[in-house]
């Protein structure tokens, strides 16, 4: 038996979770899924549009990769309109052909209405709807000074931020009252205006735009019926949406008077082999312009599909919770107080810029309805008292005072019952989450891997953490952050405690705050965070019991027992006598020689009792110690720079030394990599370290956090343009910060990863001082960077500490029998005897 | 069989480093010797050699307690050993060999064991 065949128009949003939803059902095996889209690229994430103004790209945003599509069989055939509907014939219609369908899907979404005034069509005139929409207004911003948004709804409110972040000076012309009429009342339009003004943006209300000319001083200028006008030089029409109903009006279909496409309970439409999703669908005369009641209607076409015959569409939730332009809005349900005998309760904090107003039933138990502007910290609880009907406490606007002034706090998760809806967008509730933890996850992202949670619009993301982190409390799963048996604490506390009460050994500070006697956990913990603080050489005796074997031998150990050697070749930049003593040395040693990836040489095969004698001839060189072994500053990579290369515009290997030379001895968490490129063209592959410096005309440009190895992670860029001062008070601020703040073994990226607020944050701490610890971060690194000491040079200048590199302190003649040798590629390599 | 028993002289009090181990070589091979100030007994004694990777390396691991039982962490490959029975905590089939060590005056003791196989009568 052949297969039937699916179509779905508009590979969108909500056409993408109806494949998702409907190639994991049995159903799927029996079709064949032809899907058609008109734009150029596979679904994308349209909620989060805008991101493309800040760097995201298509495939940052797209739903699904290519390999998904053809993975489950599914021809994707974009850039390709359909253009008829023939319900009798069961096929549709292309450019480029007739196919045949057994069953019908459209999920054509909506357009952007366009008022007719006269001179819309000017070519600086746009929407705000699709990539190439957006392409199309980055294109015209470029040589523009100004930009006009039509309408000042919520899109029209996210289009005007973007134009401020293409760098012009963003105007809203709304032809009603007040901002956002549909989600807002008077008073919260009102404050929304004031704070977006403040920011710079220029709101101009009750104005009709009546015809659109050529500017005198700009490229276009707007008429308005009061016979103001306004010149600027492009315009974004956001005047709200309609749903791309076009095709199933041309054949037929039933759509209703202001357009849609009529469904039922089914999602089916007066066809019954002909179904309708997301924004195109009209059901019970309603359109529903967000994404999770679409997603709601494309798992129940999919569980219709599939035979399901109670499976039903039975409206959803309009509630938003946005940032818009930096101003929290939220509105819940009936904010217009449209219910008979409804109350409503104001609290307006004009001061702080808080506005909330709560409407409830007439006998003051249930909440219908909220609007929330300048904070939606109360936006959860509010919600969820909404959708599921939880009885309103005695005094209901405690739930909208500040705490202090007698206000309830947050309605914790336990409050909710099992069916209380968490995230909309993927249908998830609170018992969903509760089996996802039962059945073994541990943390958020597990639950979100698990359940979808989270992942769509990202409203619930707040709420969703706190449910977690409370259901994994209640099964005594908190992550236990003691650093191991022998200290209750953190490693971020135990710095604080050794730096506050200035402890200098390990024996006080267990003494004092710990247990036991310590283990190779705790100790080499420990031995960073009282080297970090008070600097004092390793190899001091009481340091000595705490390190690493690679920290009290400062070599690293390779698997024979052996160590291997890298002095510091600051930046990579090597004279060629240096060159020649460290292959002189290596010859005598015969030690196996190798490049690093840092830049440096690494000289393998040194018995522990050759190392001083070694590093003797060394430092007489002008070596110091690379310190390879440790948890600290490893190299500092570079390109050539503007000295040699054609493109570089500074010198990236000057400023990779005097780096290099500022924060090398600093002990650190974790080892930290650092890199200077000359120019953009990055050679020096800076985005991939913990510390990135790229040259730019101006200065430097700093990027955080990167990071090779296991887990790579792209750096953030931190701050741009950067003097050479700057740039070395940013780094020092950076890196004392983490050095103080994260846990042991902690590399910086995910230290970045796990602090809160993120990048945002440690911008706050770092650049505008939020902590007023900067002072003192300088003052510390300023301390560390001048009792720096090369550790090997102190070594063996020290008997007592020489007397520690005895292979064996009774035969100091006696070779390791262990250690036995052969030769490959013409060098010396380790044989192991096998164990 | 009969098995002899030496005490010899392997070092110094000046060769210990607290709270660590050092190195000695003998009849019966490598040894690593640790000092421990803070237990009883402040002197313990395992095979120098790590049977995981074969290298000759435990005295240069970090010493310390797990559940109140003196341990070191081979530098190697990170597995625990008790200091007073020589057994492995990640895997309790693998052991190493414990040593006895005095303090004798100034002088460190280890003792060693010498195998001797009896005549037999043919
Ligand atoms: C800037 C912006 C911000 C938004 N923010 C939010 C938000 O914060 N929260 C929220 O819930 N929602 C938000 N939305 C709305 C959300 O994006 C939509 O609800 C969602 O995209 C609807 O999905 P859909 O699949 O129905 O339609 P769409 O995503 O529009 O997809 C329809 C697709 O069908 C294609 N198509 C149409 N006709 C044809 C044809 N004849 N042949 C072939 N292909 C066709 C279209 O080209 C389009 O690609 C936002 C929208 C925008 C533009
Ligand atoms: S990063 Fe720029 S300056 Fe440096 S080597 Fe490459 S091209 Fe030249
Ligand atoms: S990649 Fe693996 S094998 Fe190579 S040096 Fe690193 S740890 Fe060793
Ligand atoms: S509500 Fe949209 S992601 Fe959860």
């Amino acid at each position: 038996m052949s297969n039937k065949t699916l179509i779905v128009i508009g590979n969108g949003m909500v056409g993408h979770h109806f494949l998702e939803q409907f190639v994991a059902s049995p159903a799927a095996s029996g079709y064949d899924i032809l899907v058609f889209g008109e734009e150029k690229q596979r679904a994308y994430d349209r909620v989060h549009l805008s991101e493309y103004f800040t760097g995201s790209t298509h495939s940052d945003l797209a739903m699904g990769t290519a390999d998904w599509y053809s993975e489950h069989g599914i021809q994707l055939r974009l850039h390709e309109q359909v253009t008829a509907l023939n319900p009798d014939q069961r096929s549709v219609t292309t450019p480029k052909g007739d196919y045949g369908y057994d069953e019908l899907v459209l999920a054509t979404g909506s357009f952007p209405f366009v008022p007719p005034i006269e001179g819309r069509e000017h070519p600086h005139c746009f929407v705000y709807r699709t990539l190439e929409d957006l392409d199309a207004i980055r294109h015209s911003a470029q040589k523009g000074k100004s930009g006009v948004v039509v309408g000042g709804g919520l899109l029209g409110l996210e289009a005007a931020n973007a134009l401020k972040s293409l760098g012009l000076q963003a105007h809203v012309v709304e032809f009603a009252p007040r901002l956002m009429p549909v989600q807002l009342d008077t008073d919260g339009g009102a404050l929304l205006r004031h704070k977006i003004e403040e920011l710079g943006v220029q709101v101009h209300t009750e104005k009709a735009t009546t015809s659109i000319v050529e500017g005198e001083n700009a490229r276009i200028r707007m008429n308005f019926s009061d016979d103001s006008h306004l010149e600027t030089d492009l315009i974004v029409f956001s005047a709200g949406i309609r749903p791309q109903d076009t095709l199933a009006r041309a054949s037929g279909l039933s759509v209703g008077e202001r357009g849609g496409i009529v469904v039922n309970d089914q999602c089916t439409t007066s066809d019954p082999h002909i179904h309708a999703i997301g924004e195109c669908a009209l059901w019970n005369q309603k359109i529903f312009g967000l994404v999770a009641p679409g997603y709601t209607m494309a798992r129940t076409l999919a569980a219709i599909l599939n035979g399901d015959r109670d499976a039903a569409f039975t409206g959803a939730d309009m509630s938003t919770k946005l940032k818009l332009l930096g101003v929290d809005v939220g509105s819940i349900g009936d904010a217009h107080g449209q219910t008979p005998g409804a109350r409503n309760i104001r609290f307006n904090d004009e001061q702080a810029g808080h506005y909330r107003r709560m409407v409830v039933s007439e006998d003051g138990k249930t909440l219908l309805g909220a609007i929330l502007v300048g904070d939606n910290s109360h936006y959860d609880s509010l919600l969820q008292y909404a959708l599921n009907g939880i009885t309103l406490p005695h005094n209901p606007e405690t739930l909208i005072l500040p705490e202090n002034q007698g206000g309830a706090p947050a309605l914790g998760p336990d409050a909710l019952p099992e069916t209380a809806s968490i995230c909309s967008c993927h249908n998830v509730t609170k018992g969903d989450i509760c089996c996802a933890i039962d059945a073994g996850c541990v943390d958020l992202p597990s639950v979100k891997a698990e359940t979808k949670a989270s992942t769509g619009c990202g409203g619930c993301t707040s709420l969703l953490k706190n449910l977690v982190d409370n259901e994994l409390e209640k099964r005594g799963v908190a992550v236990n952050k003691d650093l191991c048996e022998h200290f209750p604490y953190s490693r971020q506390e135990l710095f604080h405690l050794v730096k506050v009460n200035g402890i200098r050994t390990f024996r006080t500070l267990i003494s004092q705050h710990g247990k036991g006697q310590g283990c190779d956990i705790c100790k080499p913990a420990v031995g960073s965070i009282l080297a970090t603080c008070w600097n004092e050489h390793i190899l001091a005796t009481d340091h000595v019991p705490l390190q690493d074997t690679n920290d009290t031998f400062m070599a690293n150990m390779q698997k024979n027992g052996t160590y291997s050697i890298v002095p510091r070749i600051p930046g990579g930049e090597i004279t060629p006598d240096k060159l020649i003593v460290l292959g002189e040395v290596a010859k005598e040693y015969d030690l196996y020689t190798k490049i690093t990836g840092g830049q440096r040489v690494d000289l393998f095969g040194a018995t522990l009792s050759e190392l001083p004698e070694i590093w003797e001839k060394l430092i007489a060189a002008g070596f110091e110690t690379g310190h390879a072994y440790g948890k600290s500053l490893r190299t500092v990579k570079s390109c050539v720079g503007n000295t040699w290369c054609r493109y570089g515009v500074q010198d990236s290997v000057g400023m990779a030394i005097v780096l290099e030379n500022r924060y090398k001895g600093l002990r650190a968490p974790h080892k930290v990599k650092m890199a200077v490129s000359g120019c953009t063209r990055e050679c020096a592959e800076a985005q991939s370290k913990d510390f990135g410096v790229i040259a730019t005309e101006n200065g430097w440009n700093l990027y955080v956090c990167g990071n090779g190895g296991m887990r790579p992670r792209h750096a953030d860029l931190f701050a741009t343009d950067l003097s050479d001062e700057a740039l070395i008070r940013t780094i020092d601020r950076v890196v004392m910060f983490y050095v103080r703040t994260a846990d042991r073994l902690q590399r910086t990226s995910v230290w970045m990863e796990n602090l809160e607020g993120g990048l945002d944050y440690l911008k706050q701490v770092v650049l505008e001082d939020s902590l007023s610890i900067c002072a003192e971060l300088e003052e510390h690194m300023n301390s560390i960077a001048d009792t720096y000491q090369c550790e090997w040079k102190t070594a063996v200048e020290d008997p007592e500490k020489r007397k520690r590199f005895r292979e064996f302190v009774n035969l100091p003649e006696q070779k390791d029998p262990v250690q036995q040798w052969t030769t490959e590629r013409g060098q010396r390599r380790p044989v192991l005897e096998s164990v | 069989m009969k098995t002899r028993t030496f005490w010899n002289t392997i070092c110094t009090v000046d060769d210990l480093v607290p709270e660590s181990g050092i190195a000695v070589w003998t009849e019966e091979g490598p040894v690593a010797v640790f000092y421990l100030p803070h237990r009883l007994p402040a002197l313990v004694a395992i095979s120098h050699k790590d049977p995981f990777s074969g290298a000759n390396v435990l005295a240069r691991g970090i010493t310390g307690d797990l559940g109140g039982e003196p341990i070191v962490a081979s530098p190697l490959y990170k597995q625990h050993f008790n200091l007073k029975t020589g057994v492995c905590l990640e895997d309790e089939s693998v052991r190493v060999k414990t040593y006895s060590v005095l303090l004798d005056g100034n002088r460190i003791l280890l003792e060693t064991r010498e195998t001797q196989q009896e005549a037999v009568a043919a």
